[in-house]
């Protein structure tokens, strides 16, 4: 079980708990704006960014090489950027901080 | 401000990726009226691309594949009826008619009616059993089913389209001996150039799947122990279980009837409005204009239904608003990753461009003269991304250093001075 934040772009923050599964499925189950997952979870359309919180990064990894590619595709990306169906929910994410990226 | 749309109606038709998207985008558009979305299929909206891909090899059940939680569309306050037909629309009064007599009134309605596989009226198509599309989730259901209860589980693929081969790699993974038959000389000739054709063909055959082209299937025969493919030159092929890929029919006969413009699919403006102020069309069953390739097109993906699902929320909320999107596709197969930005028809030059130390790594640029019209990349999300910044700068490149591995591939680096 983890324990997962998103703040979206109004600054709103939701902590949902999620067992299994993607972070990007969590957050579109739960109707976190900004998290549309229109792929269904394959690295394919990068409308999942999200930027951890640097704390965190330590937790979440950085972005695998495909998914560092396709985040160049938002001129937003930064270093703490990551596609956030490509993160899978265990006990290692909880209490992680994510912005949804703009 | 927009106007306050409490007691109003809009109705949807069409609970795929295109109008599920559409109901959640006008909510946040703003909309406080009532939404409510029909669909034929009774299950919980789901993602369709997976279909033939990832979750047909799995043992996922449909529940992890949901395009929204069923909560979500309590939570916006989206009605869903599920598994209910829509036989007709009347525009004067503006109320549609269900397949069971019931009218609902709308003041603004969405027709999100996709399209339905082709079953080409082959002799034996019809009356055979174990031959199925790949559309819905019911057909993945019935053809897990179906190999599963077969001993010797050899599958005939008619049709080397996308969907003809994902099916393929992906019952191949299954461990079925999977054949494809494809009627022109090469697998994916519509959509794409003769030096992906090949390179797909190998990639199956590398994996054990046989492709022959120029098979037009004229019968299918079946007796107690198989069934038999057979084709005009005479070839035949046994099998236990036939998936048909052939392409779709858009379902345009509801806007037909009610008097809105067909042209190769339902024709919108550039606000996915149809000829009638209050009627939408959105995905799929769509024929509408692309200002990147100056000209109407009918597209058949996830993009284009997201896209002009945002588009129609936006307008029905009075905002301004104009589909202008660059299209994108993807396909898996095997472990090769296809990922399409543009739209290559009428390309004069194609420009591969090979990565070092991996031949499963390679881009195909479709140039137009000096234009760049669409790439295909794969296992090479760079060249997907740097081809959809291009296509949206129209910046030149320089076709030399494109494929001159010793310049850094970055768009900085390639643009033609």
């Amino acid at each position: 079980m983890a324990k997962i934040t998103f703040i979206t772009s109004d600054n709103e923050s939701i902590t949902l708990e999620g067992s299994s599964g993607s972070v990007m499925a969590l957050a579109v189950d739960n109707g976190i704006k900004g998290i549309d997952g229109d792929c269904g979870g394959v690295c394919s359309c990068a409308t999942c960014h999200v930027h951890v919180r640097p704390e965190d990064m330590e937790k979440t990894g950085t972005a695998s090489e495909i998914e560092a590619d396709m985040l160049e595709l938002d001129d937003n990306a930064d270093e703490f950027s990551r596609l956030c169906c490509q993160l899978e929910i265990g006990d290692h994410l909880d209490g992680v901080v994510l912005r949804v990226a703009k | 401000m927009t106007e306050n749309q409490n007691n109003k109606i809009c109705v949807v038709i069409g609970a795929s990726h295109a109008g599920v998207n559409f109901a959640f985008a006008l909510r946040r558009e703003g909309w406080n009226g009532d939404i409510i979305l029909y669909d034929a299929d009774p299950i919980l909206p789901y993602h369709r691309p997976p279909l033939s891909k990832a979750y047909l090899s799995s043992e996922d059940g449909i529940d992890k594949n949901l395009l929204k939680s069923a909560e979500s569309y309590e939570k916006e306050g989206i009605t869903l009826k599920l598994g209910i037909k829509v036989s007709s629309i009347n525009r004067e009064k503006k109320y549609i008619v269900l397949s069971d007599g019931t009218e609902q009134g709308y003041d603004k309605l969405v027709l999100a009616t996709g399209a339905r596989p082709i079953m080409p009226p082959i002799p034996g198509l019809m009356s055979s059993n174990n031959i199925f599309p790949l559309r819905t989730a019911a057909d993945v259901t019935n053809i897990r089913t179906c190999l599963a209860a077969s001993d010797l589980k050899r599958v005939v693929v008619i049709g080397g389209g996308y969907i003809g081969l994902e099916t393929a790699a992906s019952l191949k993974k299954l461990g079925a001996p999977v054949t494809v038959l494809e009627r022109e000389e090469r697998i994916l000739a519509r959509v794409t150039a003769p030096e992906m054709s090949a390179f797909f063909q190998n990639l199956h055959a590398e994996n054990g799947v046989a492709i022959f082209t120029e098979k037009n299937v004229i019968a299918i025969e079946s007796n107690s122990e198989e069934k038999v493919v057979k084709c005009d030159d005479g070839a035949s092929y046994a099998a236990d279980i036939i998936i048909v890929g052939v392409g779709i029919h858009v379902n345009t006969e509801l806007a037909a009837s009610a008097g809105l413009t067909i042209e190769n699919g339902i024709k919108v403006d550039e606000t996915a409005k149809t000829l009638d102020d209050d009627i939408f069309a959105i995905g799929d069953c769509t024929f509408n204009f692309n200002p990147h390739y100056n000209r109407f097109v009918r597209l058949e993906s996830v993009q284009n239904a997201v896209d002009q699902a945002k588009v129609a929320a936006a307008a029905i909320c009075g905002k301004e608003t104009k589909y202008d999107s660059i299209p994108w596709f993807w396909s898996d197969q095997y472990d090769v990753k296809l990922q399409m930005v543009g739209l290559s028809n009428g390309y004069d030059q194609l420009i591969l461009r090979k990565e070092a130390d991996n031949e499963k790594c390679f881009s195909a640029w479709y140039f137009k003269r000096d234009r760049l019209l669409a790439v295909d990349a794969v296992n090479n999300a760079k060249a997907y991304v740097y081809g959809t910044k291009f296509i949206k700068s129209g910046d030149k490149i320089d076709k030399a250093k494109l494929v001159d591995l010793e310049v850094e591939f970055k768009p900085i680096h390639l643009l033609a001075v």
